[in-house]
């Protein structure tokens, strides 16, 4: 019961957070995860209400609790909806360190986070002989996709189509890069990100082709690591910090105007949970240095369009009259919409490429149930969700969904895959880059 | 008693995944949007169709165990919030919508169905379900029928009792109880409809649901008249409904609610205005163009600074949106919100809303005030910190005193968000003695063990 005192102590920094939520219930309308389970535990009413809990030593252990809080997609839906201002996402991922470091984290995770993704070096290469060596495992299971199902049964791998690993991920295409600003007068820090790097390498491509033709110049460090979000929302600040410091130590090296990732789930963490998380104990230095990398860090869709002025095309000359043009409709990845309100821009650079023609879809910003680890532990209920997200992609009858997100990529393709349609995935990089090659 | 052969019959009959007894679980239906202290249940049942429910409320019966009903658990008075050995029923896997009739315009649909999915539903083949309370987004339709609750469109289109049409609901033995019917005159038997529209779960589980839909309208206008005194918002809202004009929507809002809702919504409101009144008309375009030129006559005559019209649907949406958004967005300002309910008769506006003010500055309190007050329902909304024990004596003595106002003028204590828990102790000083007997007797005769929502609107 004492350790149940502590608990309650440590749970004291949230609760001025914690009171602001009246139990409205509103955010039922917005869950992802709720729409499918109905389950109270699963929204973020319950979920604070279960914080709430542990504050007032309702308990006499953490383990329901932790549980409940760890089924999250952390996809921000509750948090950016709530009429009063509740900070959800804040407040859970706080309280994922504060329950992760009083329970201590599993062995895997320990494993994955504090063994592998919090040593780059080491990270890659495991990566690397997978990519060698899933060939043996997996089989081709669409072209078009070009994701892969798995041959033998593996526990990790069961019903998936994940899109395998690139044969050789961009940071070995590209170590390292340090050109001067061309003709835009910009130079900007691309942060690549390890599944674009790992999965996505064309992607990372598409970006340098877009910046060579706007002559921006480009610095990407050697060996850069992941952003830190699996390790924070497993409430692993040890990891979160060691990759944080490491990824500030190489980008403070440089000077540059703007910091651009193409993956919006880095971006949102770069920007926001940098700040949020640097803020406990960590020195005066190290904090106006995250302040400086996060404040100039942007979105690759926002950079494009608002620094250097991509503009979308006349809809009337092009795309709505072309019966050539391939249709495309557009996801709004969790991170980039709810997270940093951006929306607008993905979709103008989709429109700046004349050869497509863009067809909204219905519900374009209801997270696709990826909600990165949510994925792996609930493989199910991730795939209900993603299934709503393929009927309404499919109701836009488009023959391509872009989206500004590596991981809803995955999620997306593993979907459209498995329900055998013949709809590619792309990042919005991409069709604008394509619409540059062909002059 | 909850013991562990009733709990296996339940395993049994609803399959594990739908009967939660975890306390992690159960904390999680512990409460509703009441400011009220939690109530930890014994267990949670989530039947996935409508013949468990009734063989659940016999097996409570049989062990006089309590049932508490919950649809989303968004009321405002404690309904759901259940007894410490109970059981709650979570309605929400019973969520379909089982008919849309559009030549004799009805729907019949189960208690889950979402109130705002229903509307659109509806909406979609050009008819119209009016009821929409400020949570419909999230609230049930078994819930709003529970409730009698009302909503935006109240003062023309009347609260959710004036659409249903009939009922089935299982009484407190299992039994199957229908009653209504589809047509729009019924007259056989007693009116167990009306009996059971705003019951809050003690006398009955509603499991399918007949609701009257009409055409949906063709033209509507939406504006915001602004004001520098509210007490000319106020007298506007009286003299519009003297002038016998019946706009679908007659909202105000108080400075005080414009400010936070702005914070939220970023609707346009004009952060200076004293009050605002936000009206809708709707019918036919020659009606819609009359009836909005007499309003905003009126609004002139009375003193509105400026009045704007909605230029576009996205725009009128956004008005709405704002205004929907008023109760939560008060929410954020203090820790604990206490948001009333009394309703006076629409002429009274004026005086009552004086009165809060004078009451709010007596008590030195923070309150909002907005609400629908084109039917005379306002929801003066108290901010403050629970946990300031002196600040909450303070606001109990405040709320005492809106009531009683509220009934001096020949209102009501709820216009829409129940009795529940919340208001069961004040309930004698509007109804008196004998409609709390009656009220009883009818409990007592049709649930003897109380095993119905225990405690709710008439107490123990
Ligand atoms: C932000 C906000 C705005 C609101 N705005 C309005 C408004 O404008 N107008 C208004 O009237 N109310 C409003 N409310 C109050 C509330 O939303 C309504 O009372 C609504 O009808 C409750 O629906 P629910 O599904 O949440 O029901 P619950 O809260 O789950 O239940 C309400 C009551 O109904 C009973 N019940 C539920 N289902 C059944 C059933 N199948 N059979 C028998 N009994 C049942 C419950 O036992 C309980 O007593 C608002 C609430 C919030 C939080
Ligand atoms: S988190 Fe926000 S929307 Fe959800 S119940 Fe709390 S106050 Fe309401
Ligand atoms: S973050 Fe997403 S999944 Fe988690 S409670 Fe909020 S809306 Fe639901």
């Amino acid at each position: 019961m004492s350790d149940m005192k502590r608990l309650a102590q440590l749970m004291g920094e949230l609760e001025e957070q914690l009171v602001v939520c009246m139990r409205c219930g509103m955010c039922q309308a917005v869950c992802p995860l709720f729409a499918v389970t109905g389950k109270e535990s699963d929204v973020a009413r319950g979920k604070l209400a279960l914080l709430d809990g542990l504050l007032n030593k309702m308990f006499e252990n953490p383990k329901g609790v932790y549980e409940r809080l760890n089924k999250c997609l952390l996809c921000g839906s509750c948090a950016t909806n709530c009429p009063s201002g509740v900070k959800a996402l804040e407040i859970f991922i706080k309280a994922r360190v504060i329950l992760a470091g009083f329970m201590g984290l599993s062995a895997t995770k320990k494993i994955i986070l504090r063994g592998m993704l919090s040593h780059p070096e080491v990270f890659d290469r495991l990566l690397e002989w997978g990519s060698k060596f899933q060939g043996l495992f997996t089989k081709p299971a669409s072209d078009i996709l070009g994701t892969s199902c798995s041959r033998i049964a593996s526990p990790i791998l069961n019903e998936r189509h994940f899109v395998p690993l690139a044969k050789v991920p961009f940071h070995r295409i590209v170590p390292s890069m340090n050109t001067p600003a061309g003709s835009s007068g910009i130079k900007v820090a691309f942060f690549t990100g390890c599944l674009i790097d790992k999965i996505y390498p064309n992607v990372a491509q598409a970006v340098l082709d877009i910046f060579s033709f706007h002559g921006i110049g480009v610095f990407i460090p050697e060996g850069q690591g992941c952003c830190g979000i699996p390790a924070i929302s497993s409430g692993d600040a040890e990891s979160f910090e060691k990759l944080l410091l490491y990824n500030i130590e190489k980008y403070s090296s440089a000077d540059f105007d703007y910091l651009v990732t193409a993956c919006a789930t880095c971006t949102s963490t770069i920007k926001k949970i940098w700040p949020l998380m640097v803020n406990t104990g960590s020195s005066d230095d190290l904090k106006s240095k995250v302040e400086k990398i996060s404040g100039k860090t942007l979105d690759i869709n926002q950079f494009l369009v608002s620094k250097i002025g991509v503009k979308s095309q006349d809809e009337e000359k092009t795309s709505k009259n072309n019966d050539d043009a391939v249709k495309v409709t557009y996801h709004d990845p969790c991170h980039l919409k709810k997270s940093l309100g951006v929306s607008d821009e993905p979709r103008m650079l989709i429109k700046a490429n004349k050869g497509y023609s863009f067809i909204e879809m219905p519900e374009a910003d209801w997270c696709c149930g990826m909600g990165g680890s949510f994925n792996l532990q609930y493989y199910e209920i991730s795939a209900d969700i993603g299934k709503r997200k393929i009927k309404n992609v499919k109701t836009a009858g488009a023959g391509v969904v872009a989206t500004g997100c590596p991981a809803c990529m995955i999620q997306i393709s593993d979907m459209l895959s498995k329900a055998d349609e013949r709809i590619a995935v792309k990042h919005p990089v991409e069709i604008y880059a394509e619409s540059l090659k062909k002059g | 008693m909850i013991n562990s052969s009733l709990l296996k019959e339940f395993t049994d009959l609803l399959g594990r995944e739908n009967v939660f007894t975890d306390k992690a679980d159960l904390v999680t239906y512990s409460y509703d949007a009441a400011v009220l202290d939690p109530v930890v249940p014994a267990v949670i049942l989530r039947p996935a169709n409508y013949e468990l429910v009734g063989k659940i409320v016999g097996l409570c019966n049989e062990n006089s165990v309590p049932v508490t009903v919950r649809g989303a658990g968004t009321n405002l008075s404690g309904g759901t919030i259940p007894s410490a050995n109970g059981v709650v029923l979570v309605t929400n896997a019973l969520n379909n919508i089982l008919e849309i009739n559009e030549e004799d315009m009805y729907a019949v649909v189960q208690p889950g169905v979402i109130t705002a999915k229903l509307a659109a539903a509806v909406e979609a083949k050009g008819l119209f379900y009016p009821p929409d309370p400020g949570s419909q987004a999230v609230s049930t339709i078994g819930g709003n029928v529970a409730e009698n609750a009302g909503g935006l469109r109240g003062l023309k289109y009347g609260v959710t009792k004036d659409y249903v049409m009939g009922l089935k609901f299982f009484d407190a033995y299992g039994n199957d109880v229908k009653t209504g019917s589809r047509t729009v005159k019924c007259v056989t038997g007693y009116n167990l409809t009306g009996l059971m529209v705003g019951s809050e779960g003690t006398l009955g589980v509603i499991y399918e649901v007949i609701l009257k839909l009409i055409p949906l309208p063709s033209h509507r206008k939406s504006m915001v008249a602004v004001f520098d005194e509210t007490a000319k918002a106020t007298e506007t809202v009286a003299a519009i409904i003297a002038g016998r004009i019946v706009p679908a929507t007659l909202e105000l809002m108080d400075n005080f609610t414009i400010r936070a809702v702005e914070k939220f919504s970023k609707a346009g409101l004009p952060l200076d205005a004293a009050a605002l009144l936000l009206i809708e008309v709707d019918g036919y375009p020659a009606q819609v163009e009359e009836d909005a030129e007499k309003i905003e006559s009126i609004c002139r005559k009375k003193g509105a600074t400026s009045l704007r019209v909605a230029k576009d649907a996205s725009e009128r949406d956004k008005i709405w949106a704002a205004r929907r958004g008023a109760l939560s967005a008060l929410a954020q300002l203090k820790p604990t919100l206490v948001l009333e309910d009394a309703t006076v008769p629409r002429s009274k506006i004026p005086e009552m809303v004086r009165a809060i003010e004078d009451i709010g500055k007596r008590y030195n309190l923070a309150i909002g005030t907005f609400g629908h007050a084109g039917d005379g329902n306002l929801h003066p909304t108290i901010l403050t910190d629970k946990r300031n024990k002196e600040e909450w004596k303070r606001v109990e003595d405040a709320i005492k005193e809106i009531f009683e106002k509220a009934l001096a003028l020949g209102g009501t204590l709820s216009g829409e968000h129940g009795i529940g828990l919340a208001k069961s102790r004040f309930l004698k000083n509007e109804i008196g003695a004998g409609a709390i007997l009656f009220s009883k007797n009818i409990k007592s005769a049709l649930d003897p063990k109380n095993i119905l929502n225990p405690g709710k609107i008439i107490g123990e």
